[in-house]
């Protein structure tokens, strides 16, 4: 064999270490992966005496009376799935909106025309300019998602709910014959912890949807505009039913991040065990309950805790694992239509 | 325009093709309503930036008056008593994240170096995305939940090192995720030539693949480390809160309950106290400033190397 500095094969020694390096990855996946069974096992596992004393009465019940031994969590349950489908229902239509507004590249026209008219048309820095424009706005609600959400949970508490109690008042006043409006708004409540959810998650819904319309080929968008559709008709009958699974899945994910959300709904809820039609009353979330009762649980309340854990983690586990794989089935995924 | 309308009028059978034409006037129908919902989108969208910018200013309007050198070097004040500040929980929450940063990160990059390089059974590298996908969408209170059941349970109380523990867990599936892309978009030519030259997998990946992929494992740390700085839900009861530095005596002592930024927050946000909720924002200033930094540093810094 030639001996030359610039290539040669590895030696015994690299070889060895080679090997070493393979399985010390190997190892460490194998890590992630039994450390998310162990996660749902352990967790299971805590929850098993709660589970055979309480059962299906858990799901069921309406009482949370550590005293008495009773524990129920239909209340939480309900607070849980009503809190996040209002959000998902406010962040689904502005988040799809913010990503309609971002990846149809509407800033970018709107300010290059407006320059244009001013007479800066045909210069790259105009370009430059439109093209920063949209970048900045993009960027700014990326941003939303970075804030804490025990911050969310301070700003909802003396900004949203101040804000929002006159019209709440005043719906019920004159509307309280409607069950949605039965009750005063007294400080926190489902709407005020809804508004807030839907802040929280909106980011999470404008960056799949932006990510799957960007997916969406040009030439459908072009050869839409070429037969004179208008944006909107685009949109309506091009651009959004190709895309359909990426706002679906989106939707999906955002929901799982809605229902396992815990600060800003331990701080807006108002931690109150009771079910009602009118989303002005205080409740409760699975996620609060566990944030509110877990750091003075007493020995015996612990298994019960960890059966609510157990719920909860399920609920989002089905959610999170049915959005990946509506994501997945698009028909723009993974280089199927490019 | 006019000379647009001359070649309009294409008459084929299609029924998208009869209610479209590329005539526009101000005043058609679908002219309006295209105008319409295009208006509504504006609106929507700028409804989103409101509470953004309505977070920033009223952070800078309560946080700022509160803030001054006392803040940062003295302990949380008891009820009814004035001044005080939070010191303490910023060297706590600093020290966790310091911790969970330590232990995340080998276990993220050499889960991703699995998945982009090394992964040759094909269902070892699915189980481990699934799980990596999954364990990003566990909700962070279920962390705590964990950690309280392993940690704190077995080992007798509430302790930083729960604390960091129950971070990591947050932590791991971003860097694995993100480190996983920033490996992929190294040009896979270049890892070849290395190979051809005589390197062994593992040369090419630490002398190769690593350092080229670097500014994007970078920003995965960094969103990672801005997310757990913000959490918490997984340290309500894995590291608790304390009054007192995390310091006793010249020792740091990691086996006891260690103060965070954002357990004071949610402690002194219900707090009936004007002096604790004045506390209360400022400490989310300082947090809020704290997380937007790291975020917007780390994502700066793989954008800067990958020109679009």
């Amino acid at each position: 064999m030639v001996h030359n500095e610039l290539s040669r094969s590895p030696t015994r020694w690299e070889q060895g270490i080679d090997k070493c390096f393979r399985a010390l990855s190997s190892f460490h996946a194998w890590f992630i992966i039994l450390l998310m069974f162990f996660i749902i096992g352990r967790i299971a596992w805590a929850a098993f005496p709660a589970i055979g004393d309480y059962n299906v009465q858990f799901i069921l019940g309406r009482q949370w009376n550590p005293n008495a031994g009773q524990f129920g969590i239909l209340p939480e349950i309900v607070g849980t799935l009503t809190s996040s489908l209002l959000a998902i229902a406010v962040a689904g239509v502005l988040g799809v909106c913010v990503a309609i507004f971002l990846s149809e590249h509407f800033v970018v026209s709107v300010t290059l025309g407006a320059l244009t008219k001013l007479g800066f048309g045909n210069n790259p820095k105009t370009y430059w300019f439109a093209e920063t424009v949209e970048d900045v706005l993009a960027k700014t609600i990326e941003l939303l998602a970075a804030i804490p959400s025990v911050v969310y949970g301070l700003w909802g508490i003396f900004v949203v709910i101040p804000l929002i109690r006159p019209v709440c008042e005043s719906l019920h006043q004159h509307l309280g014959w409607i069950p949605l409006f039965s009750t005063p708004l007294s400080g926190p409540g489902v709407l005020p912890a809804s508004l807030v959810l839907a802040i929280m998650i909106l980011p999470t819904v404008s960056s799949i949807v932006r990510d799957s319309l960007l997916a969406v080929p040009s030439k459908l968008r072009e050869a839409s505009y070429a037969m004179g559709a208008t944006r909107w008709e685009t949109l309506k009958r091009v651009v959004l039913p190709t895309a359909k699974n990426g706002i679906f899945g989106g939707i999906l994910l955002a929901m799982g991040r809605a229902i396992g959300e815990t600060m800003a709904l331990a701080m807006l809820m108002g931690n109150s065990n009771t079910i009602s039609w009118s989303i002005f009353s205080p409740g409760n979330t699975l996620a609060a309950l566990l944030a509110n009762n877990f750091p003075e649980a007493s020995k015996t309340q612990i298994p019960v805790l960890m059966y609510a854990a157990l719920v909860l983690l399920l609920m989002t586990f089905a959610i999170n694992v049915l959005g990946v794989w509506v994501l997945q089935k698009s028909p723009l995924s993974e280089g199927t239509a490019k | 325009m006019s000379q647009m309308n001359a070649i309009t009028r294409v008459d084929t059978a299609d029924r998208f093709a009869l209610t479209a034409s590329l005539d526009r006037k101000w005043l058609e129908r679908r002219t309006l309503i295209n105008g319409l919902v295009i208006g509504c989108i504006l609106l929507a969208t700028l409804a989103a930036v409101i509470p953004l910018i309505s977070i920033l200013a009223m952070l800078v309007y309560k946080g700022l008056s509160g803030l001054s050198r006392a803040s940062f070097v003295s302990l949380p004040p008891a009820a009814f008593e004035e001044g005080g500040g939070f010191g303490n929980a910023i060297v706590g929450t600093l020290i966790m994240v310091l911790i969970a940063t330590v232990i995340s990160t080998p276990i993220g990059i050499l889960g991703a170096v699995y998945l982009a390089e090394l992964g040759k059974t094909k269902w070892l590298s699915t189980a481990l995305r699934f799980s990596a996908k999954t364990l990003n969408g566990l909700p962070s209170i279920l962390a705590g939940v964990f950690v309280y059941g392993l940690v704190v349970l077995l080992f007798g109380g509430f302790s930083a090192l729960a604390g960091s523990i129950a971070l990591s867990l947050l932590m791991i599936p971003t860097i694995v995720l993100v480190s996983e892309e920033a490996l992929r978009s190294v040009a896979a030519n270049v890892k070849e030539a290395a190979m051809a030259m005589g390197a062994t997998k593992t040369q090419a990946i630490w002398k190769v693949s690593l350092p080229a992929a670097s500014p994007g494992i970078l920003t995965g740390i960094m969103l990672a480390v801005a997310r757990a700085a913000g959490e918490t839900a997984p340290l309500l009861f894995t590291a608790l809160f304390s009054n007192y530095w995390i310091m006793q005596n010249g020792k740091m002592s990691l086996t006891q309950p260690t103060a965070s930024l954002s357990v004071l927050i949610y402690n002194f946000s219900a707090s009936p106290f004007e002096n604790q909720i004045q506390l209360a924002w400022s400490a989310s200033l300082v947090l809020v400033l704290l997380v937007l930094t790291t975020n917007i540093i780390g994502k700066s810094i793989s954008r800067r190397s990958r020109p679009r």
